[in-house]
C-alpha cells in the first residue's frame, strides 16, 4: 500500500492525504546496525510518552465506559455522587428494547451505502484525473480539496441552506427542472430525504480523500508494467484489470476500512445537520448512545449502548483486523 | 495511442462537471455571506453577488463572545497540536530508526488507536472529567485532542523519517556526532515539511471536533467555534446571510492553511529527496 509523493503535479495532496493511511513499513532497519549497543532501552524511553498518553487516555475512558454500563446511572446518582451496580440490567433493556435493533440494522445500512458510493466515485474519479491533462486535473483537484478541507460543521450548515425549504437553492433548481412538488419541499422533514441531505454531505467531504489518494497510487504504477501487458496484446480493460487493480488492491482495502470506521462513527454531520430526527429516525449508534444516555440522561444506559456500538464496529472490521495482525505477524 | 475527439472532451467535459459540483457548496457559503439579504431571500437565486454588502460578518463577530471563542478554539488547537508533535516525534524516531523487540507490536497498536471510537466514549470521558472537576475547562479539551491525533501523527511522521536517507544521519556520526545531535542537526531540519503536513491533520481535527466539547463544556464562554457554528444556526434560523458568514469566519482558517501547508508540504519533501 505504498502511496508514495514523487509526482509533483499532484499539487501536493498525496503527501498529507496519505498519512490518515497507516504508513507502509519503508525504509526499514535492514542491515544496519546500531552502532552502540548500550542504549537497548532507548527505544521504549522514546515510545514511552506516545504509549503512556495512549493507554491513559484511550484505555480509562474504555474501562470507565465498560463499569458505567453495569451502573444505575440516572440524574439522581449524578448529583449525588452515589454508584449503584445494578448487573446486567442496562443490556438487557437496551438488547431487549425494539430500537436498539432497528438502530443497529439503519447504522450498518446507511454505513455501507456511503462506503461503496465514496469508494466507487472515488475511484472512478482517482482514476479520471490520471487521465486528464495537467491543467484540467489541478483544476479539479482544487474543487476535490476545498470540499475536503471544508470544516465538518461549517458544511452542515451550508447543506442545511442549500436545501432550506424557502430559498434553498437545491428547490429552486428541481423546481425549474419541471418537478414544480420539490419547489417548496422540507428536506429534514422524512427519515429517506434527511438521509439523502447526510449521505450527499458525507460522500461530498469524503470522495476527495478516496481520489486524491487513489490518483497518488496510480502515478506510482511503472511504465513497464503497461508496456508489457501492451506487449501481450491486453486492451485498456484488460490492463486495468491486470496491472492498475492488483498494485491498487491494498490501498482500496486499506481505504474502505478506514472509510467504514468514519462513517460509522460519524456524529457531527447527523446531530448538528438534524440532530438525529426527524422523530428519532436518522439516529445512528453514536446517536442514539448519545441521546439516550446525555439527552434523556440514563448515562448508564447510553454507557451500554457505547460499548454494543463498539463491539457492533469490532464485528464489522473484523475482517481487515484480521488481515492486519496476520500481515504483521507474517512480517515479524 | 491516438483518441478519437469524443475520447479527449469526455473526461474533460466530466472534470468540469465535478469541479463545479465540489466547489459549489464552498462557493454558495462565501456568496451567501457577501449578499444583502434582499438577494437571500429572493425567489430566483443571485447567482452572483453583486452588492456586496459586509453586514452579516458584521453580526457574526458581534455575537456573544466570539473573540473569547476564537481565542478559545485556536488555543486548544495549537496547544494539542504542539503537544502531539513532540510526543509523536519520540515515538516515530524510534519506530523508524531503531530495532527493538516488539516494534511491530506497537506499530499495530497505534493503527488500532487510530480507530478509536471517541464519538461512542463520550459518556464515560464526561464522567473522568467531572470526577477531576475539570468541566468547563480547555485543558481536558486539547489533552483529549493531542491523543486523538496522536496515532496518526506517529504513523505519518514515522513514514517521514524513513523518509529521511539513513546515509545522512550516519555520515553525520561518522563526523563525530551522536545519535541524537545527528537527528537533531540533520534529519530534524529536513522534517521541518513533514512536521507541517503532519500538523495540518492534527489542526483539522482539533478545530473541527464536535462531540467532545459539546458535552464537557456547557459555559458559553469556555466552547469552541464548532459548538458555537452549530448553536448560531439555531439560534440564527432562517437568518442565512449570517449563518454563511460564521460558518465562512470559521472554515476560512482551515482552507487557507490547507493550501498554504500543502504545497509547502510536497516541495519540501520533494526538493528534501533531490538534495538526499
Amino acid at each position: 500500500m505504498s502511496v508514495q509523493t514523487k509526482g509533483t503535479d499532484t499539487a501536493g495532496k498525496p503527501a498529507v492525504r496519505k498519512a490518515r493511511i497507516p504508513g507502509p513499513p519503508a525504509g526499514e532497519d535492514r542491515g544496519s546496525r546500531s552502532p552502540s549497543r548500550r542504549g537497548a532501552a532507548a527505544p521504549y524511553l522514546l515510545l514511552l510518552p506516545a504509549l503512556l498518553a495512549t493507554l491513559v487516555l484511550l484505555g480509562w475512558p474504555l474501562v470507565k465506559n465498560g463499569m458505567l454500563s453495569f451502573q444505575n446511572l440516572n440524574p439522581r446518582q449524578l448529583i449525588q455522587h452515589l454508584t449503584e451496580w445494578n448487573g446486567a440490567d442496562n443490556y438487557k433493556e437496551v438488547l431487549t428494547g425494539a430500537d436498539f435493533w432497528h438502530v443497529v440494522e439503519r447504522s450498518v445500512v446507511f454505513t455501507a451505502i456511503n462506503v461503496v458510493l465514496i469508494m466507487v466515485l472515488g475511484t472512478l474519479i482517482g482514476l479520471l484525473l490520471a487521465r486528464l491533462g495537467r491543467k484540467m486535473r489541478l483544476l479539479l483537484m482544487v474543487g476535490l480539496v476545498l470540499a475536503w478541507a471544508m470544516p465538518i460543521v461549517a458544511a452542515t450548515t451550508v447543506y442545511q441552506w442549500l436545501f432550506a425549504q424557502r430559498f434553498g437553492v437545491v428547490n429552486w433548481v428541481l423546481d425549474k427542472l419541471g418537478w414544480h412538488s420539490m419547489a417548496d419541499y422540507n428536506w429534514f422533514g422524512t427519515q429517506t430525504s434527511t438521509f439523502s441531505v447526510i449521505i450527499l454531505l458525507i460522500v461530498w467531504e469524503s470522495v476527495p480523500f478516496v481520489a486524491i489518494n487513489l490518483y497518488a497510487a496510480t502515478t506510482t504504477i511503472s511504465k513497464e508494467l503497461y508496456e508489457a501487458a501492451s506487449l501481450d496484446g491486453a486492451g485498456a480493460w484488460k490492463s486495468f484489470t491486470s496491472v492498475t487493480f492488483p498494485f491498487l488492491r491494498p490501498f482500496l482495502y486499506a481505504t474502505t476500512f478506514l472509510e467504514v470506521i468514519w462513517v460509522f462513527k460519524a456524529f457531527p454531520q447527523i446531530f448538528a445537520l438534524n440532530e438525529g430526527g426527524p422523530d428519532h429516525l436518522t439516529e445512528t449508534l453514536p446517536i442514539y448512545a448519545y441521546v439516550q444516555g446525555v439527552g434523556n440522561q440514563h448515562f448508564g444506559v447510553g454507557a451500554a449502548i457505547s460499548f454494543l456500538t463498539i463491539v457492533v464496529l469490532l464485528v464489522i472490521t473484523s475482517y481487515y483486523l484480521r488481515m492486519v495482525l496476520k500481515q504483521e505477524e507474517d512480517e515479524l | 495511442m491516438k483518441r478519437s475527439l469524443f475520447g479527449r472532451i469526455w473526461p474533460n467535459a466530466t472534470a468540469v462537471v465535478l469541479f463545479a459540483g465540489f466547489v459549489f457548496p464552498v462557493y454558495w457559503m462565501f456568496a451567501t455571506a457577501f449578499k444583502p439579504t434582499g438577494d437571500i431571500i429572493s425567489e430566483d437565486p443571485v447567482w452572483f453577488p453583486a452588492n456586496l454588502t459586509f453586514s452579516h460578518f458584521q453580526k457574526a463577530v458581534d455575537a456573544d463572545n466570539f473573540w473569547t471563542l476564537v481565542a478559545n478554539s485556536v488555543t486548544v488547537t495549537v496547544c494539542s497540536v504542539l503537544l502531539s508533535l513532540v510526543i509523536a516525534l519520540f515515538a516515530a524516531f524510534a519506530l523508524a530508526r531503531l530495532r527493538f523487540k516488539g516494534r511491530r507490536g506497537l506499530i499495530v497498536t497505534f493503527m488500532l488507536a487510530q480507530m478509536a471510537p471517541w464519538e461512542v466514549m463520550i459518556i464515560a470521558i464526561y464522567m473522568i472529567v467531572r470526577d477531576a472537576d475539570m468541566l468547563d475547562s480547555l485543558v481536558p479539551l486539547t489533552v483529549f485532542y493531542a491523543v486523538m491525533v496522536l496515532p496518526l501523527t506517529v504513523l505519518t511522521l514515522r513514514g517521514y523519517v524513513a523518509a529521511v536517507p539513513r546515509e545522512l544521519e550516519e555520515s553525520a556520526m561518522v563526523d563525530g556526532c551522536t545519535r541524537t545531535q545527528a537527528f537533531v542537526k540533520v534529519i530534524f531540519p529536513l522534517l521541518a515539511p513533514g512536521l507541517m503536513a503532519t500538523s495540518l491533520f492534527g489542526f483539522i481535527t482539533a478545530w473541527n471536533e464536535f462531540p467532545l466539547v459539546l458535552i464537557l463544556n456547557k459555559a458559553n464562554d469556555k466552547q469552541t467555534l464548532p459548538l458555537w457554528l452549530s448553536q448560531f444556526q439555531t439560534a440564527f434560523g432562517d437568518d442565512w446571510g449570517a449563518t454563511m458568514a460564521a460558518s465562512s469566519l470559521f472554515a476560512l482558517p482551515i482552507l487557507i492553511l490547507f493550501i498554504f501547508l500543502q504545497r509547502k508540504a510536497v516541495g519540501g519533501l520533494t526538493d528534501g529527496a533531490v538534495k538526499g
